[in-house]
């Protein structure tokens, strides 16, 4: 059985249709495809290449990666860190020639990705460079600062860091968030992190306080956050949108200090979340726009800019889509199947791919949203009716046994994914 | 209404001191449909002063295209100790104003 848009509509568009994918269907139309980016979408999109009979090269300067999803239940002392790190041993057992370096630039006209020590030649190029912090966009926030303020948006030695500082802050002391505005990798991210940083604080430190400055008057999944804020951490998180003056307009490392335009936040722990763009392969190759960010195809993900360069995950402009893990594994099972057809000469049908985003307000707690997607005039629009967000009222049972499907989603994501 | 103001309180004579003011305030169209399925009639702050020492030194009209919760900043050159009065009106006819004293020497 192939993998045709009908299973991948059927399986959710998620990493459970590779079992499905047959190697031997493909003597003919085999192609060399290159990936850089071993997170969620390059991981994915490789892996399902292999699967389906291709010659695929993975470039990634990492040996292990660290997920985003599920760092911020490390912060809060729930699990260790080793629990989000994955290797890519399991990737090389699927086929995929795993190749330890930096693209440093795509060569087009030959069609080759530019390494230190050498060339990889591709028949089509992927692109899953994820996000890049933008250095340049905070005042007094920069590389340096970010070993005093972690943004930890970054899983790895930044969420140990902004794990160190809450371990060792006093009672009483204040934790902020800055938020920047959208778009962002992981739009309910932000409030997640608040969430499980309050139930580290309510048991350890409860006269702490968890402050969220925030460039935006709205957000993900607002009213099962507040929902949640109040009936488990009363007068713990407190949250200071735009319209309040909440918009973070520079730091201070130096004074762990916070300014916006009408007030100056001194506090004990600063988990600063600069502004983002695609990362930085997608510039050097030409396929980011003015925005930062990379237009694609709704239905192959290949480049609006460059042809023969897909790009997917949090790096491209996918429309209505967030920025997600979830949503990046979907994206890639597209492209990798795009991607197929046309190296066998044929047309690429509209997907339909759809993200869930879970978010832990406690251990025991949690609630999503979710939405299906398809092209509409040359953009992923979300389908009217066809996602939603978990009730609000819903009795605690209810929001337990999402947090087991939290749990199992992120272990079969990264199963699938890496294992 | 509430606003966030954001005036110096001192400054050295001919400084150019920066005034910064958060209204909340919904910026309706006069556009946009209620839960009734009824036009939200229109308020929008349309008239914004700055009165430095009792002399208007800035004004600004404003359209329905400011967003809600309209942010405005602007510069003053700091001449004398006075009061920095700033003031608007919105389509139900309330006068608001906000008062600080900024201090030069």
């Amino acid at each position: 059985m192939r993998l045709t848009r009908r299973t991948l509509v059927a399986t959710g568009g998620t990493a459970l249709a590779l079992p499905f994918l047959n190697r031997a269907a493909h003597a003919q139309g085999r192609g060399r495809v290159v990936v850089v980016g071993g997170g969620f979408g390059g991981a994915t999109a490789a892996r399902a290449l292999a699967s389906l009979g291709h010659e695929v090269t993975l470039v990634e300067r990492q040996p292990t990666y660290w997920t985003c999803p599920f760092s911020n239940t490390v912060l809060a002392g729930l699990n260790p860190i080793e629990s989000i790190a994955f290797g890519y041993d399991g990737l090389s057992a699927a086929g995929v020639t795993v190749v330890r370096g930096e693209a440093q630039g795509i060569d087009t006209d030959a069609s080759q990705v530019r390494l230190s020590d050498g060339s990889l030649p591709y028949d089509r190029l992927i692109l899953a460079p994820g996000i890049d912090l933008r250095y340049d966009a905070l005042p007094g926030y920069d590389e340096a600062a970010s070993e005093v303020m972690p943004h930890a948006w970054k899983a790895g030695a930044q969420t140990e860091l902004l794990r160190r500082q809450l371990e060792a802050m006093e009672d009483g002391g204040v934790v902020a968030i800055a938020v920047p505005e959208n778009p962002f990798r992981c739009p309910p991210g932000p409030y997640e992190r608040a969430s499980l940083i309050a139930h580290y604080l309510k048991s350890t430190k409860p006269r702490s306080k968890v402050l969220i400055l925030d460039a935006k008057d709205a957000f993900s999944k607002r009213p099962l956050f507040e929902e949640a804020w109040a009936a488990l951490y009363p007068g713990l998180v407190e949250w200071v949108p735009v319209s309040m003056g909440g918009k973070v307009v520079g730091v201070d490392p130096a004074t762990l200090t916070l300014m916006t335009d009408f007030a100056e936040h001194q506090v004990a722990v600063a988990n600063v979340i600069p502004p983002q763009r695609a990362g930085g392969i997608a510039d050097a190759s030409g396929v980011a726009d003015a925005t930062g960010w990379c237009p694609v195809s709704p239905e192959t993900f290949e480049s609006a800019l460059v042809p023969g360069i897909h790009v997917i995950g949090d790096a491209c402009l996918a429309g209505a889509m967030p920025k997600s893990a979830f949503s990046a594994n979907a994206q890639a099972l597209v492209a990798a199947q795009a991607i197929d057809m046309l190296l066998r000469g044929e047309t690429p049908g509209a997907p339909k791919l759809i993200n869930t985003c879970y978010s832990l307000a406690a251990p025991d707690y949690a609630f999503t949203v979710a939405g299906v997607y398809q092209p509409v005039e040359g953009a992923l629009a979300e389908v009217e009716s066809a996602g939603g967000t978990s009730p609000v009222g819903a009795p605690p049972d209810v929001r337990a046994t999402e947090a087991d499907y939290a749990r199992a989603w992120y272990a079969t994501i990264t199963g699938s994914v890496f294992g | 209404m509430v606003a966030m103001v954001n005036i110096p309180e001192t400054a050295a004579p001919g400084e150019i001191v920066e005034v910064k003011i958060l209204i909340s305030h919904p910026m309706e169209t006069g556009f946009r449909t209620g839960a009734d399925g009824k036009l939200v009639p229109r308020n929008i702050i349309h008239d914004f002063r700055c009165l430095y020492g009792g002399t208007e030194v800035f004004r600004a009209e404003i359209f329905p295209a400011i967003a809600a919760n309209p942010f405005l900043g602007f510069f003053l050159r700091a001449v004398e100790t006075a009061e920095v009065e700033l003031l608007w009106t919105d389509e139900t006819g309330e006068e608001h104003s906000e008062r600080r004293t900024l201090t030069v020497g």
